[in-house]
């Protein structure tokens, strides 16, 4: 019988929640590395016993764990994150050029077909790849060549923190960056190009055609159809239809158009969801009200889903990498929020229930779906 | 022996209790003992120190017969109690909100 487990990064440490298929009751376990920042864990779909977890303070720096029995036993592997050659500058807040230098690991990407392999996408922005299982990382820094001079920090770092990889053809990766866009690769990572045309940012860049500079906070596709991608931007939801070549937008009827999370219905490649918040200075959803909106008609007419959510007084945030969806039928959708929470639909967004309550700060939300 | 007190995540990490004694062969500094420290537990290295750099953690304080020797150079030689293992060479998560 199918099963989901739920891998849940918070401030404070990870938390696993398993699940039969009805996914009405869930067994918990945690937390895993009790006081640490846990900012994701993934599973590597080749072999769901694999499991790797960015794991940080401010304190003590940056660890990578790896777990080989489902997360049940995890054992700490290569933590050394060196940038190629000289690491160069990139834009500080004031214009300024400063020193790239890394802070963290924010997201993990095993490979579709090599448990061995895996990417991080860190900060200072780059992004690493270990062919050994986590043990050692190598930076593919070609992609700092792509005027990363102009990079800058979004306000919560300049932090690599989307990275989709093409089921079709292996050497396409797409990557997304606060702030400096997004960029895809068709060489497995040696070369880079930005994929931002049709975005727009009239507050934050000098103009229009800018190649960098725009702060996509999260993307998704549908590994059905890797042509098509979604976006949510600082502002603005977007869609692209030919690889990223041209961005369009599709806020439609959002209530607001600024959030962090995007992503789509396991079987349905038109069916997208997002978390609306009301602005960059409020950081909450509008009205007080958490609603899921959903698009079945890949953006354009969004649906709000409030069934199970709190409908008053409600403010918290959803970040970009904490939201996720199983494979199973009905899809299941899942979410994590700033208070703790974690939501889970069973239905496509129809019907949600609390699965957590009290968590430390969700950061992200990665589903596993088990045979 | 030189006997050196780990902050918990660190006791955590590598396994051990509140106290780890290190033979510490050349002469005894910050850095001779750092470098004994991450030899016997290698999942430490950059924990305390950066990898690249071997600077000190920014939250990270060393402190030794009752004195912060997080900003002294890192070949200084430690006291004699330190060397004689009579005082502990503390590692300490600095005081930071979170």
């Amino acid at each position: 019988m199918s099963s989901v487990r739920v891998l849940v990064g918070t401030r404070k440490g990870a938390f696993i929640f398993t699940s039969d298929a009805k996914r009405q009751t869930w067994d918990v376990s945690g937390p895993l590395f009790p006081g640490w920042e846990i900012y994701h864990l993934k599973g590597s779909p080749v072999n769901p016993d694999r499991i790797y977890a960015s794991q940080s303070t401010g304190w003590f720096g940056q660890l990578i764990q790896r777990s080989d029995d489902g997360g049940r036993t995890w054992t700490p592997m290569g933590n050394e994150f060196r940038y190629e050659g000289t690491p160069g500058t990139h834009q500080w807040y004031d214009g300024t050029q400063h020193p790239w230098e890394f802070k963290r690991v924010w997201h993990l990407e095993p490979s579709l077909t090599d448990p061995d392999t895996v990417y991080a996408g860190v900060e200072d922005a780059a992004l690493f790849k270990s062919t050994d299982g986590g043990q050692t990382w190598r930076e593919l820094p070609g992609l700092r060549e792509v005027k990363g001079n102009l990079w800058q920090p979004g306000a919560g770092g300049m932090c690599l923190h989307t990275i989709l990889l093409d089921p079709s053809n292996p050497d396409r990766i797409f990557v997304a960056i606060s702030a400096a866009g997004a960029f895809r690769t068709d060489d497995g990572g040696q070369t880079w190009r930005p994929i931002n045309q049709g975005l727009k940012s009239p507050y934050e860049l000098p103009g229009p055609a800018a190649e960098v500079g725009h702060c996509v906070h999260g993307m998704a596709m549908h590994p059905s159809r890797p042509g098509v991608l979604f976006m949510q931007k600082h502002w603005d939801v977007m869609r692209s239809d030919d690889a990223g070549e041209m961005w369009r937008e599709v806020s439609g009827n959002l209530p607001s158009d600024f959030g962090f999370p995007i992503a789509v219905h396991a079987h349905e490649p038109e069916t997208i969801y997002v978390v609306p918040i009301k602005s960059d200075s409020e950081h909450f959803p509008p009205e007080g009200k958490l609603r899921v909106y959903r698009s079945r008609t890949g953006g354009g007419a969004w649906e709000a889903l409030t069934n199970g959510l709190p409908q008053r007084d409600c403010y918290v945030n959803v970040l970009r990498d904490a939201m996720a969806v199983d494979a199973l039928d009905p899809c299941g959708v899942y979410f994590g929020t700033t208070g703790g929470q974690v939501y889970c639909s069973p239905d496509g967004g129809d019907h949600w229930t609390t699965i957590a309550r009290d968590l430390p700060s969700v950061y992200s939300v990665e589903v596993q779906t088990l045979a | 022996m030189i006997i050196v007190i780990l902050p918990q995540h660190l006791r955590t990490l590598a396994g051990v209790g509140r106290e780890v004694e290190l033979r510490v062969e050349a002469l005894v500094t910050p850095r001779a003992i750092l470098d004994a420290l991450e030899a016997r537990y290698p999942v430490l290295r950059g924990t305390i120190r950066d990898q690249g750099s071997q600077q000190r953690r920014a939250f990270v304080r060393f402190f030794a017969c009752g004195q912060d020797w997080s900003h002294e150079p890192p070949d200084a030689p430690l006291p004699d109690d330190v060397v004689q293992g009579k005082e502990p060479f503390m590692v300490v998560g600095a005081m930071a909100g979170g």
